[in-house]
């Protein structure tokens, strides 16, 4: 499940709300793929995070936050910079995106650019499907950055790997 | 810290245990006057789900409750309804079972012990901090994590969230070839988890050990994962089918959790120091020694020493995953045929965490009308709590910041996956 080029990671839970925000985002993006891009899912848990963007030059992750107004858009690159503390630390996932890029960063295991999107979520009861008005708004202008911003990456990735799910 | 003084002490969510929690520990007078350790709940969110739902949906549904464990709900679920429709699967599946819920306790205790619990010991605030200083036993645990990964997606058809199971036995039999090519990857992580029994042996154990009534399944021969009979370290030795008659959930007030305890007695402990205690003669002889080196004897009773206890059933499972792949022959056909009726049915097994029980009553039709699920975490509850008010006041003379250390770790001795307590997870943030 590794590649070379430019990956996209939407991380969440779809059963949870707005926790499925970055999953969203992947479908969306799936629906019209930028050019050399492969574009992942990782349901619920950030831990194999670290797998799947094993070997890529640049990874972009998208997940839901806690915290702030809902539909705030935070972007990082934790390329440059440690991840704010308060952005994903509240995670609902067993081990989320911030422990997963930060314990990248301290094994040297970080792809050399890596983006990370925040979505602020209103609501994650469990068992609630689809995302809230604000949510769905905010994946969608996300999902447009991405596109502006890897189109100027664009180059074929040299493996492609098994779309995870 | 003067007499008379009244301070509460808040955790308001516990890092580095599945899910969130809040813990309170509320001191008066210099004295612990209250421990709570508060799981928020809607009471019974996924059984209410699972009515009306037709029984095949079970596995894929109550998978969605843990996300650490989604192997030990489905293993649970598709026994119950099994049991219910009066199918025993031949020992092929069974071994397929195994192999699949090896994958799943390798991968959660992995996590567990390298991420989520030795930061404790080592003193470090978090995994990524011990990354920083030890960044190849972080490694290490990482890519043992990823075997037991594998081994899920192989045998399960996806890593979260296995899409193979099914009530009868498996959509689809992994083919010989496809198990033989973890062969490798199974060989390094017996290793590393030896070394992982090495590492933790050496970390600081606080003196502390309780009269724990352990319960655990017991099976004829192996070392429980799939089934077996319901035993206590206090003379319980019962079919699964009585454990609703010796084990009872209390809600408690503060908490949206509900409290298992036995019946007529009180608090019990479920998880790895149960089952090393109650199946120590049925480890194998590599993970027996292993134990042996590191310190530990027949019976372990300090829940600090669980991240060694954990470490050897990570032995076990990679042991058991290499025989069960080296003699794999796939079941044909992958699922017995099932013919739904009305009926109950009920089955434990033996999550990472400790037994999990489900229960269904099925109609005719094959439809779920009442759904009964208890997490091994809601069942350890009542005995972290009492943990805690017997190691606070020990902890008194420390700072604030240590005291509320001391007892985060004391809550992840037990390794709680407070998403499956809670079937929630809920995040408060006081102003």
């Amino acid at each position: 499940m590794s590649t070379t080029g430019t990956l996209v990671i939407g991380v969440g839970n779809r059963d949870r709300g707005d926790d499925a925000a970055g999953l969203e985002l992947a479908r969306l993006l799936r629906q019209c793929p930028p050019p050399g891009v492969l574009v992942l899912e990782q349901a619920a848990r950030a831990d194999n995070l670290l797998e799947a963007w094993r070997g890529a030059e640049r990874v972009v992750v998208v997940d839901a936050a806690c915290g702030g107004e809902p539909g705030t858009v935070r972007r990082v690159e934790a390329h440059r910079e440690p991840l704010p503390a308060s952005i994903l630390r509240d995670s609902t996932h067993a081990w989320g995106v911030a422990e997963a890029v930060e314990t990248a960063r301290a094994l040297g295991e970080l792809p050399p650019v890596t983006i990370v999107y925040a979505v602020v979520g209103r609501s994650f009861e469990p068992g609630t499907h689809g995302l809230s008005a604000e949510v769905r708004q905010a994946v969608a202008s996300v999902a447009e950055a991405i596109r502006k911003e890897t189109s100027g990456w664009a180059r074929p990735p040299s493996t492609l790997g098994a779309i995870a799910r | 810290m003067s007499a008379g003084r009244k301070r509460t002490l808040v955790v308001e969510t516990l890092a580095r245990v599945e899910g969130e929690g809040a813990l309170r520990v509320k001191l008066a007078g210099g004295r612990l006057s209250d421990v709570k350790l508060e799981i928020y709940e809607p009471p019974r969110l996924f059984e209410a789900f699972l009515r009306g739902r037709r029984a095949d949906e079970a596995p894929d549904i109550t998978a969605r409750i843990c996300g650490i464990c989604p192997v030990a709900y489905q293993m649970s679920a598709v026994q119950a309804i099994e049991s219910a429709w009066g199918i025993e699967v031949p020992p092929a599946i069974r071994d397929v079972r195994r192999l699949l819920y090896c994958g799943e306790w390798i991968e959660s205790h992995a996590l567990h012990v390298y991420m989520l619990h030795a930061p404790d010991f080592l003193g470090y605030e978090s995994g990524v901090h011990m990354a920083a200083d030890h960044p190849d036993i972080v490694r290490r645990g990482l890519r043992l994590k990823k075997t037991g990964n594998r081994l899920m997606t192989v045998v399960g058809g996806r890593e979260i969230h296995p899409v193979n199971v099914r009530v009868g036995g498996f959509y689809r039999a992994p083919a010989r070839a496809e198990l033989l090519a973890l062969r490798d990857d199974l060989l390094w992580s017996l290793d590393a988890a030896l070394e992982t029994v090495r590492w933790v042996a050496g970390f600081d154990f606080p003196d502390f050990e309780a009269d724990y009534e352990f319960v655990a399944l017991r099976h004829t021969s192996e070392y429980p994962i799939t089934d077996g009979r319901l035993v206590s370290s206090q003379g319980l030795d019962v079919p699964v089918a009585e454990y609703e008659r010796h084990f009872v959930e209390e809600q408690v007030p503060h908490s949206n959790a509900l409290h298992s305890v036995r019946r007529g007695r009180g608090g019990y402990q479920v998880g790895p120091l149960a089952r090393y205690n109650l199946n120590y003669d049925h480890l194998t002889p590599l993970a027996r020694e292993a134990a042996r080196k590191a310190g530990l004897g027949s019976c372990c009773r300090n829940p600090f020493r669980s991240i060694v206890v954990r470490s050897v059933e990570t032995v076990v499972a990679c042991e058991e995953a290499l025989r069960l792949v080296d003699g794999y022959t796939p079941p044909e056909p992958a699922a017995v045929a099932v013919a739904p009726r009305a009926g109950t049915g009920c089955a434990c097994t033996e999550a990472p965490r400790g037994i999990l029980y489900h229960r269904y009553v099925l109609d005719d039709a094959g439809l779920i009308r009442e759904a009964r699920i208890v997490p091994p975490t809601s069942q350890n509850q009542k005995t972290i709590e009492s943990d805690l008010w017997r190691l606070v006041p020990e902890s008194l003379h420390l700072p604030d910041a240590e005291l509320l250390r001391r007892c985060e770790q004391a809550v992840r001795n037990y390794d709680p996956c407070i998403s499956c307590a809670t079937h929630f997870l809920r995040l408060t943030r006081e102003p």
